[in-house]
């Protein structure tokens, strides 16, 4: 029987992937053809979605973006033995240059499995780590990931094995809680940056190779539960992840007797309910208490006193996810990817007004440029590109004289820019850097949780103050303001909400000054999206 | 749901409470799955919440006023979310949200006046490869202009006279 592949990620089922499998699937009836229908996670080339495969002896074909419409035509010309007659042949996938240039250890098996089908998992290498996790003592697994060089993949880059060590070495036994002896592994699934999905990539096209992260580090550190901090924006990773830890847990790979070892390790999702800052360590702590997410004072540092005042290692999904490869080939063929102290690969995520948008799992050290052009092709609009924001809403607006800077943590932040967790949001030149800054400015009024007076307020005073600049009234005192508060942001808060929200509005300010300077009362410009 | 009186409201909410305060940090949980119920947490449920957690009242208000999806009132029959985010917005989210409050005649948090739609923005999808996104329910649609957002409109305010034919004959129910 012709194995099929429709996939069910977020992008393919927002472009009516669940549709295209629908018709295919009546159509391959009224045809009297028998099919196995895989839904597949996608391979994140989201340009190409939805992107149906059809297994054949010369491997993988690909047809995309495919709409329901095209699917007689498909049948036609041969989609179900892999013929190149339709216009929407894309030949072998892996020979795909956008995928096959990439260098993929996280996403090596996103796209190609069933997402929820253990066998398909572990037939394609997953559970190997937590194998040769359970035959090694905690300090070891901890040496293994030391070795990695593995940094802190949601933004900040500390490094994972230093936080696991603290973890492992911290006391348990301290107090008369309820939770007294217990740590915790927590996931932060709270992926709220705008311009990134590849975490929620991972949760839907290979969960179980966070599950298997998870449950390596609970034998790190000593640890028998953990906890997935799941947004509640994401409903189909929500669903794919739930249903892979009922499998987990129903084939002995979670629970009270993890593969017969007499260890334990339960894992639980829970949902964010739409904050922002809950993707800040300590306010995701916070609200998994089931208290306001707001954020805590450090230190302590939740590797001593997280979740439930225990010991507790929170790593985001892509960092854990990266754990199963560690573990199973060795920290050093990780370290042997990268540049500097930024080892191992980067899921970037090309987005925005880009032609070609998609994961792009790569070493450190490619330039944005390379990125740009070489992945994405320029922009979705063919307009020229202007500005591109790296890192997420709190990282810099990068303007063209700085594309050439090699994606690594220590270059970025030589030149005032942050990689944070990877998104690469792309705009042309229809952009108005001044909407952009008091976006930035809205959205901290907004999220932020309210502790610190100069996030709180100050963001509110930002949008006003911006608002004065755009309309022209006592501009140079408004810019001066401006900058003022920025120093006010950046030195009186306690988390990156408030402490980074200046970054997108300086490089506004500084890279693209005109946009602050132009008279607006006869100003002509096209909103970005307009033309 | 009309027809559900005030007293299985509260036994729902009991029961809801009963089943998840076994759990660590179960408030959140329990906020959820009443919402799920009800599309909304009535503030009624507030005081049995609080007993069944053995924390205050203030403490229960607090949590549900500061996240953004829990709500103390009930939704229209439909809630879309607009993303407003940045990736979004270089792929034109601006003259999106401009279409939808004009066409439905409501700004974000409001509801139309049939009672219909809830307008919410969201900060991102996870979907910026292909913007600019919304999400009707749990289905969230890549691309949308503002063609395709009037067409996903009429879409969730056609009721299908027969959803699959072979069936109606037999079954009306299914009408």
């Amino acid at each position: 029987m012709v194995k099929v592949f429709v996939p069910r990620d977020t992008t393919a089922l927002s472009l009516g992937a669940n549709e295209v499998a629908a018709i295919l699937q009546r159509a391959c009836a009224d045809r009297s053809v028998d099919i196995e229908l895989v839904r597949n996670g996608s391979r994140g080339l989201f340009w190409l979605e939805p992107m149906v495969e059809v297994e054949t002896d010369q491997g993988r074909m690909a047809y995309g973006p495919v709409t329901p419409e095209d699917i007689p035509a498909l049948l036609d010309e041969g989609l179900l033995d892999g013929q190149p007659g339709h216009s929407l042949y894309l030949g072998p996938t892996e020979e795909i240059p956008y995928l096959k240039n990439q260098q993929r250890l996280t996403f090596a098996r996103a796209g190609i499995i069933d997402p929820v089908s253990l066998d398909d998992y572990i037939h394609h290498g997953g559970y190997v780590g937590l194998r040769k996790a359970l035959a090694r003592i905690p300090q070891e697994i901890v040496d293994e990931v030391k070795a990695s060089g593995l940094r802190g993949r949601g933004g900040a880059a500390f490094p994972a094995g230093i936080k696991w060590q603290t973890v492992l070495d911290a006391d348990a036994r301290t107090g008369s809680s309820p939770y007294s002896k217990r740590k915790f592994i927590v996931c932060n699934a709270d992926e709220g940056d705008s311009g990134t999905f590849a975490d929620r990539l991972v949760m839907e096209a290979d969960p179980f190779m966070l599950i298997e992260g998870m449950t390596i580090a609970g034998l790190a550190v000593g640890a028998d539960t953990g906890y997935i901090y799941l947004r509640s924006e994401y409903p189909v990773a929500h669903k794919i992840l739930n249903e892979a830890i009922a499998r987990a847990g129903k084939a002995g790979y979670l629970g009270n007797n993890v593969l017969n070892s007499g260890k334990a390790f339960h894992l639980e999702v829970r949902l964010g309910a739409g904050a922002y800052i809950c993707g800040e360590e300590t306010s995701l702590l916070d609200s998994l208490e089931g208290k306001r997410g707001q954020v805590r004072v450090k230190p302590p540092l939740p590797a001593l006193k997280g979740a439930f005042g225990q010991p507790t290692v929170v790593n985001n999904v892509l960092t854990l996810a990266a754990v199963p490869f560690i573990l199973a080939e060795g920290g050093q063929a990780y370290a042997d990817y990268g540049r500097g102290r930024s080892r191992g690969t980067l899921p970037f995520q090309l987005t925005g007004n880009i032609e070609r948008g998609g994961v792009v799992e790569l070493a450190f050290g490619v330039t944005l440029r390379e990125l740009l052009e070489d992945y994405g092709g320029g922009t979705a609009s063919g307009r020229p590109m202007r500005a591109v924001q790296v890192g997420g809403p709190l990282g810099a607006y990068m303007p063209e004289g700085q594309w050439d800077t090699p994606l690594d943590y220590e270059a970025f932040s030589e030149v005032g820019a942050v990689v944070g967790h990877g998104g690469i949001v792309v705009f042309d030149d229809t952009v108005d850097m001044l909407d952009q800054a008091r976006f930035a400015m809205e959205f901290c009024a907004v999220e932020s949780c309210g502790k610190c007076t100069p996030c709180r307020i100050g963001s509110t005073r930002g949008v006003e103050v911006i608002d004065h600049i755009r309309d022209n009234q006592e501009r140079d005192y408004h810019l001066n303001l401006l900058e003022d508060l920025c120093d006010t942001l950046e030195d009186g808060s306690l988390c990156a909400m408030g402490g980074m929200t200046p970054n997108p509005v300086r490089s506004a300010l500084n890279h693209f000054p005109d946009d602050f300077h132009q008279d607006r009362t006869t100003a002509s410009r096209t909103p970005a999206g307009e033309a | 749901m009309n027809k559900t009186t005030a007293t299985d409201v509260q036994h729902m909410v009991h029961q809801i409470i009963a089943d998840l305060n076994h759990k660590p940090g179960a408030l959140m949980p329990i906020l959820h799955a009443i919402q799920d119920e009800l599309g909304y947490i009535p503030s009624d449920s507030v005081p049995a919440i609080a007993e069944g957690l053995q924390i205050t009242r203030a403490e229960v208000h607090g949590v549900i006023s500061f996240y953004h999806d829990f709500r103390a009132s009930a939704p229209g029959k439909h809630t879309i979310h607009i993303c407003r985010a940045e990736a979004c917005q270089a792929r034109g989210c601006r003259a999106l949200e401009r279409h939808a409050q004009q066409t439905l005649g409501v700004d974000y948090h409001q509801t139309t006046l049939d009672g219909d739609i809830t307008l919410e923005a969201a900060y991102c999808l996870g979907n910026c490869a292909t913007g600019p996104s919304i999400r009707i329910g749990d289905d969230i649609h890549g691309r949308v202009t503002p063609a395709r957002f009037d067409a996903l409109i009429d879409q969730l305010q056609t009721v299908p006279l027969a959803i699959q034919p072979v069936l109606a004959k037999e079954d009306n129910t299914h009408g």
